[in-house]
């Protein structure tokens, strides 16, 4: 076969496999969808689930789905940025500095479900919690924190090093440089990393199985206090979240409706990392627009 | 007045430095904190999954090549019987057909993006893939429920349930992530090498497959092990649709089969801490988490053979 042949073969080849990717992907969340969209409506998505009779619906789900994130974010988003302020601006070549990368690599590839042991370990056991929504929450803290400091690092990193240059040359200290200067430039892409990480708790389910539990209490949406555990913000309760919720139901086969309560759920969970996806995009580069004067 | 103005200089420094040192060191602790962490998890998750043979005196010879697993049987009925062998050749089956279907399409559709159309592909393609890493595991699971199990039963063959239908929702699950380490590598080439190629005559296609894709070798292996890494560690899109059968090896990609992540979400829960049927199970995430550590090592090994960065 001669080269021309060839490389027109494998351009169509290419272009097959590129297509393909694109059309799965489509048919993939297009179908989720559909099939979801006959199932939602506002009694699915704020009435509890049932355990034994068809009709349920998803509400403390996915206001725990919520509350696990936004906790989980309290604890990811300053360790994360944290770490990787000190791992961009202060880390000098050394055995420590070796340490926290292959720290942080380990625990990027090590498989949730054994982040979820341990937490099942330390914040079920160990500490005599149970099931708890905090137990969760600082489970997907692991979990997530090497994507967080991988994402900030790189945008910190991506700031130039002119502006550093001329912070210092004003008389700025380190710090003031990196709090002034640095994040502030910085910012969307730690924005953007904050919202995709924020996705990642949505979906996640392997690690709170054994640690945010797979109940749900009778959430009483008029108490608003951390201590009781009918609260809808305690932290002391177990809180079945909704990537959870889809799991247990397929696993129990108990409900008469568990294929119309996993489409709607399944939906409702591809919908939000849609919409988590666009938000971290367009956020991202309208506050870097707004920062830097002109149209990026 | 005088002596004033440098009481407040000397305090505005003062706390200029309380600043800095509080600065670095909050940072410092954040980033040992990352390292205590692991150091935990190593720690507690060894000890854990060394009770099976420690406290328990299962052989570790019978834990990785007796395929029966009866934690629970009675010692008069010659148990407990420990085999963890199904597991083992189950996940690897299952995320090494998930390669093969995922690895040509990875590393197609990163040379699409890099070198095929570079506009369109990292305008519409990319975002489309990183999409496809934010799908949660579980609606991969559904899917392959309520569609792929069906599917195969219908038109394939055997329950539905099986080691194929595991591969393929496997396969679209690490596409992603092998394909943007691809693209990475392929991307951090320098251009001087499509030059050359091109002005010896080469055709694109050549230079693809003669000079960019050996230059990139390296991150595409990365590219495959991570894939691999996370195919053996994923736990629940899996036993969604893997069928879950103990004690029988699969012989066929139609047989329904058993994964070490599959049996640590079904029985974790049901076992009693201490016991031995929950101490196998922590030395199976013991498992997972040495063949996570080997994994690092090896792409830290690789990295290191790196020709262009």
């Amino acid at each position: 076969m001669s080269a021309k042949a060839s490389d027109k073969i494998a351009t169509m080849v290419l272009y097959l496999i590129a297509v393909f990717i694109v059309a799965l992907l489509f048919s993939l969340v297009g179908y989720i969808i559909f099939q979801g969209y006959k199932v939602i409506d506002w009694h699915f998505l704020t009435a509890p689930a049932e355990t034994f009779e068809a009709g349920g619906g998803i509400g403390p789900q996915l206001f725990n789905s919520f509350y696990i994130l936004i906790i989980s974010m309290l604890f990811t988003a300053p360790l994360g940025l944290g770490c990787s302020i000190y791992l961009a601006e202060y880390a000098r070549p050394s055995k420590i500095t070796d340490l926290i990368r292959l720290s942080i690599e380990t625990l990027a590839s090590l498989p949730s479900i054994v982040v979820g042991l341990f937490g099942l370990l330390i914040f079920v056991n160990m500490t005599g919690w149970g099931y708890t929504l905090i137990g969760g929450a600082l489970s997907v803290t692991i979990l997530n924190l090497p994507v967080m400091t991988r994402v900030c690092e790189d945008s910190i990193q991506g700031v130039p090093g002119e502006l550093k240059e001329a912070s210092y040359s004003l008389g700025a200290t380190k710090w003031q440089t990196i709090t002034r200067v640095i994040l502030p430039v910085a910012l969307p892409g730690i924005i953007t990393g904050i919202i995709l990480t924020a996705g990642r708790v949505f979906g996640e389910a392997a690690a709170l199985i054994y640690t945010a539990g797979l109940s749900s209490p009778n959430l009483n949406f008029k108490i608003w206090n951390f201590f009781n555990p009918r609260s809808p913000i305690s932290l002391m309760r177990p809180a079945e979240t909704l990537a959870v919720h889809i799991w247990k139901v397929n696993s129990e086969h108990l409900l008469p409706d568990t294929r119309q309560i996993a489409d709607g759920s399944a939906a409702v969970l591809v919908v939000a990392v849609l919409i988590f996806n666009f938000t971290a995009r367009w956020l991202g580069s309208y506050i870097h627009r707004k920062l830097s004067g002109h149209r990026a | 007045m005088c002596n004033e103005r440098q009481v407040d200089k000397l305090k505005s420094s003062n706390s200029k430095r309380i600043n800095e040192l509080l600065g670095k060191t909050v940072t410092t602790i954040c980033g040992l904190l990352v390292i205590a962490i692991v150091i935990m998890i190593v720690i507690f998750i060894t000890y854990k999954g060394l009770s099976t043979f420690l406290v328990n005196h299962i052989s570790p010879i019978e834990f990785f090549i007796s395929s029966s697993w009866n934690p629970e049987l009675p010692p008069s009925d010659g148990g407990p019987k420990v085999g963890a062998f199904v597991f083992i050749y189950g996940s690897v089956l299952v995320s090494t057909l998930a390669l093969i279907i995922s690895a040509p399409l990875s590393a197609g559709t990163a040379i699409f993006i890099t070198e095929i159309a570079p506009k369109w592909g990292q305008k519409v393609l990319q975002p489309i893939i990183e999409l496809f890493v934010g799908i949660p595991s579980v609606v991969y699971g559904w899917v392959g429920l309520s569609v792929l199990v069906p599917f195969i039963r219908n038109n394939i063959g055997g329950y539905g349930m099986s080691v194929l239908a595991g591969s393929i929702v496997l396969s679209i699950m690490i596409f992603p992530t092998i394909t943007s380490v691809m693209v990475d590598s392929l991307k951090a080439l320098p251009f001087d090498l499509n030059e050359a190629s091109y002005a010896l005559g080469a055709t694109r296609w050549q230079t693809i497959a003669r000079v960019l894709l050996p230059a990139a070798l390296p991150g595409m292996l990365t590219g495959i092990i991570l894939g691999l890494a996370r195919g053996l560690g994923e736990a629940l899109a899996v036993q969604m649709v893997i069928g879950n059968t103990p004690g029988k090896i699969p012989t066929s990609i139609l047989d329904p089969a058993h994964t070490m992540t599959s049996i640590i979400t079904m029985d974790m829960g049901n076992t009693v801490m201490g016991t031995l049927a929950n101490n196998a199970l922590w030395s199976i995430a013991l498992l997972l988490m040495i063949i996570s550590l080997i994994f690092i090592i090896l792409i830290r090994v690789i990295g290191k053979r790196r020709v262009y960065r």
